[in-house]
């Protein structure tokens, strides 16, 4: 394999329409048949982003003459398996087979705008307007072949993209030759009817994943593996820390290295070379100063200081009366739960490369919000947004922290400011210095039960993440909830560095200490914590998942701490509820807490492809067991202290249990979110089973082994 | 500067560069292999894993004076023509992957444990992939299809 010469060659198999600029792909659906935008936008579309459909080509699918069909989606793939699954969902509505779909995604200038891929939305909010795209296609090319074939629609069925006569199964045509030499647009009402779940054969059926070959070959593209010719990587001059100002720079001996450019566009400085790595000795040979952070607090002092500084309460949730619930209370618990802050860490850093031609900007990013990042290209560069297309290769993942995109920002000035096409790949250490971090948590439950051990009042406050993952689903006749800030729209100066959505963005803190507490009334009432959850559990959905995790475990009601290191957790995210058991080990003597076995059970709605959906739950797990015991951005006076994996500790191999996934069988509800829920229950789960090993309540996520071991001195 | 020559996918090859520079970027950026991705630059998540002289070896660390006379396989030369390579093949299977960028050093990793220990335990293998980050948590499958690439092996797939 060679450099790619051509800048507009991309992985193969992605989709053809990906490899073309937009005047190929005019060209190319000037026949066919093209199902775009309503004026109104659907369910999961944003008010914004209707056109003029015809013009600007917001279609969500094309047929063409060959039967292949495009369906075309602003999402983006970063592991989450959508490019496979959003394709079934489409070709169970047309009624076409698997194989004949191709699809494009995150290409700004070919694909319906969205406003990212974040928050479980893809399959749950974005699936039902494809859908209907798809469902509509079937309607008008019945319709086409109603009157091709001279016979009434009712007589009519579609099958592998061939629409045929019930009577007579001879007299039938393909939706290639409906479509061959036509041009028709259809604009999405929505009327047309989705089939039922009983008659479905693609979706619910586990799909082979699109991405696998190229995932196996390397011959996958992401940001950093798009190389238009010339190109040159950039490192950037970065600040030591937080809030420190650039006051001066001498570039002099970083410019005298052969192959090196240094450039500045306003207060970026970058040393550009055809090589990564020579670009990065260059970059060393900047000689600046900057003035120091203002910043003094540090991952300790953190949590006096968010409690000082957080927001006004804002009640999000609250039902009868806390102080009559008080007065009925026979026990009442009162618990502080911590939570620090917790890296994104994808395995790709952030990159793009840029290219700027002809008065328009090209950028290939690894990227979860394709068009909003086309925005704030355009913004920062001062042009129309029409002149910037932004394209999303295969995302090396993201968990919300390709929300935010600066390097693609980055990668589009500095393609401005050299003329040269340009890529930006973060090192790990920018990554975890501008990671958009997961907040620390400070989370104050008060609550109690009466003699009947019912929950009588439930007094929540929540300071740092949000309301997320809080909502109550237990029956409390008297509770409030009160949230004090969340990972957007602080005070100035609440943390010391950015924040972001992190997967279920704060619903891990939420759920650890709801779930805490529950465990803690549990212990308190003398009742084994499954029974005290159905005890005060009358949601029949929520009742179900969590028998159905009990059955999996075999769990048998004891009262904690039993001594066996089990524990469960509830909880809702995205439309989905889980229930979680795990079984733990901790080490006496260093605290150290082996995870053994961890069954998690799921009410998902309609699944559309179950194995991936089994992957999902497995990856929240485990990626769950890393804010859980390891992982803590530790940092003082605006300096992020771990800037590699050396000391930044994700699960690794050894510490992976045992995994059983159940997904219930729920054919009456709509397709929920997948690839946040499973993680939710994590940090719970495992408190409460190590509570249940050693006696020891832990209340600071992660449970490192000095937390544990002071735990267990009480 | 100085003139290396080495063995890349079973082609000889022979490059004048400086040899403090590490083999991580003089294949993705000299040589267009960008299947050998860049996780952290220090060792120390295994993305960049490849096999010199049939050894895992991290590229990131691996100055080019190192490469000289030696053998390196990259995830491009796993395959022969169109056929998958029985690991590559077991990744597909048991989808031992999600986003795919920690893939190419895992497939190496288990690869170079297969070819000095064509049978290993469950907990050799994790012993051999410890070193091995995957941020989106494939481990479990990960495990599952070097456990099955091993049984295919013996079974004299390839
Ligand atoms: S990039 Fe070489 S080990 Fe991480
Ligand atoms: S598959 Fe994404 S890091 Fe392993």
């Amino acid at each position: 394999m060679s450099r790619a010469k051509d800048v507009m060659e991309v992985p193969e198999g992605w989709g053809f329409v990906q490899t073309m600029d937009r005047r190929d792909f005019l060209k190319l659906t000037g026949s066919g048949l093209l199902v775009l935008w309503s004026v109104d936008p659907l369910p999961g579309q944003t008010a914004a982003a209707p056109q003029r459909a015809a013009a600007d080509f917001n279609s969500f699918l094309h047929i063409g003459a060959d039967g292949r069909v495009t369906c075309l989606v602003g999402k983006i793939e970063m592991g989450q398996g959508v490019m496979t699954s959003l394709p079934q969902l489409a070709a169970e509505e047309l009624g076409v087979p698997l194989s004949s779909m191709d699809i494009v995604m995150g290409d700004t200038d070919l694909c319906p705008s969205d406003r990212g891929t974040f928050g479980s939305l893809s399959i749950r909010m974005f699936g039902p307007t494809l859908r209907a795209a798809a469902a509509e296609a079937r309607a008008v090319l019945v319709q086409m072949a109603a009157e091709r074939l001279g016979l009434p629609v009712a007589d009519l069925e579609v099958r592998e993209g061939i629409v045929r006569s019930k009577t007579h199964p001879a007299r039938q045509v393909s939706y290639g030759e409906l479509t061959a030499g036509k041009r028709i647009e259809r604009h999405l009402d929505g009327q047309a009817a989705l089939k039922k779940v009983g008659a479905f054969t693609i979706m619910g059926q586990s799909a082979p994943r699109r991405d696998a070959l190229e995932k196996v070959t390397g011959k996958a593209k992401f940001a950093g593996d798009i190389v238009p010719t010339g190109a040159l990587h950039a490192r950037i001059l970065r600040p030591p820390s937080h809030g420190a100002k650039l006051l001066r720079a001498d570039t002099a001996k970083a410019s005298a290295v052969p192959g090196t450019r240094v450039v500045r566009d306003g207060d970026l400085i970058a040393v550009l070379h055809e090589h990564y790595d020579e670009a990065t000795r260059a970059l060393g040979l900047i000689k600046a100063t900057f003035s120091p952070s203002p910043s003094k607090l540090t991952h300790e002092t953190i949590f006096e200081h968010l409690q000082k500084v957080a927001p006004e309460a804002r009640t999000t949730d609250s039902r009868g009366s806390l102080s009559d619930g008080e007065k009925s209370a026979s026990q009442i618990v009162e618990q502080t739960y911590l939570k620090g802050y917790v890296a994104h860490a994808p395995m790709e850093t952030h990159s793009a490369v840029a290219m700027a031609e002809k008065g328009k900007v090209t950028v290939w990013a690894g990227t979860q919000t394709p068009f909003p990042l086309k925005t704030q290209i355009a913004r920062a560069l001062n042009i129309a947004p029409e002149k910037v297309r932004v394209i999303t290769p295969y995302v090396g993942g993201g968990f919300g922290g390709k929300s935010a995109s600066q390097q693609g920002i980055e990668a589009a000035r500095l393609a401005m400011a050299s003329g040269k096409p340009v890529r930006v790949m973060w090192s790990r250490e920018e990554e975890f210095f501008f990671d958009t971090f997961d907040p620390a948590a400070v989370i104050t439950i008060r609550a109690g039960f009466d003699a009947a051990k019912k929950i009588i009042f439930w007094d929540n406050t929540i300071i740092g993440a949000g309301g997320r993952g809080s909502a109550l689903f237990y029956e409390v006749p008297n509770h409030r909830t009160a949230v004090r800030g969340g990972w957007n729209a602080n005070p100035a100066g609440m943390h010391p560095f950015a924040t972001g959505p992190w997967r279920a963005p704060g619903a891990n803190a939420n759920v650890f200490a709801r779930e805490s507490h529950m465990d803690m009334m549990a212990a308190k009432a003398g009742m084994d914590p499954v029974e005290f959850r159905l005890w005060n559990l009358s949601d029949p959905r929520m009742r179900r998942v969590l028998e159905a995790a009990a059955k999996q475990f075999a769990w048998t009601p004891k009262p904690g701490p039993s001594g066996r290191g089990f524990g469960v957790a509830c909880g809702d995210d995205a439309g989905t509820y889980v229930a979680a058991m795990a079984e733990v080990k901790v080490d006496k003597a260093t605290g150290r807490v082996q995870v053994v076995r961890v069954v998690c059970a799921q009410d998902m709605g309609i699944v559309v492809n179950p194995e991936g959906a089994r992957q999902q739950m497995e990856g929240c797990i485990t990626m769950g067991l890393g804010y859980t015991l390891s992982e803590e951005v530790r940092f003082k006076d605006g300096v992020v202290l771990d800037t590699n994996f050396d000391t930044y500790e994700l699960p690794r191999f050894s510490g992976v249990p045992r995994i059983e996934t159940v997904i219930l069988d729920s054919p009456d509800l709509a397709p929920q979110g997948g690839g946040e829920p499973a993680i939710v229950t994590t940090g719970a789960v495992l408190a409460n089973a190590v509570f249940d090993a050693v006696g020891a309540r832990v209340v600071q996520l992660p449970m490192t082994p000095a937390r544990v071991k002071s735990a267990m001195k009480g | 500067m100085r003139a290396i020559s080495f063995s890349l996918n079973g082609v000889a090859r022979k490059l004048t560069v400086d040899d403090t520079r590490t083999l991580l970027w003089v294949l993705r950026d000299d040589l267009g292999l960008t299947g050998t991705k860049f996780g952290c630059g220090e060792a120390v998540c295994g993305a960049c894993t490849v096999l010199l002289d049939n050894e895992a070896v991290r590229a990131c660390a691996t100055p080019m004076s190192a490469v000289d006379g030696k053998r390196v396989v990259t995830i491009e030369g796993l395959a022969h023509e169109d056929q998958l390579h029985p690991v590559q093949a077991a990744f597909v299977e048991h989808l031992g992957f999600q986003c795919g960028f920690c893939t190419s050093g895992m497939i190496m990793g288990a690869h170079a444990l297969l070819l000095k220990n064509p049978k290993p335990t469950r907990s050799q293998i994790i012993k051999e992939m410890e070193p091995h980050l995957c941020r989106c948590g494939a481990h479990v499958r990960i495990v599952q299809a070097i456990e099955s690439a091993s049984a295919a092996m013996a079974g004299g797939a390839r």
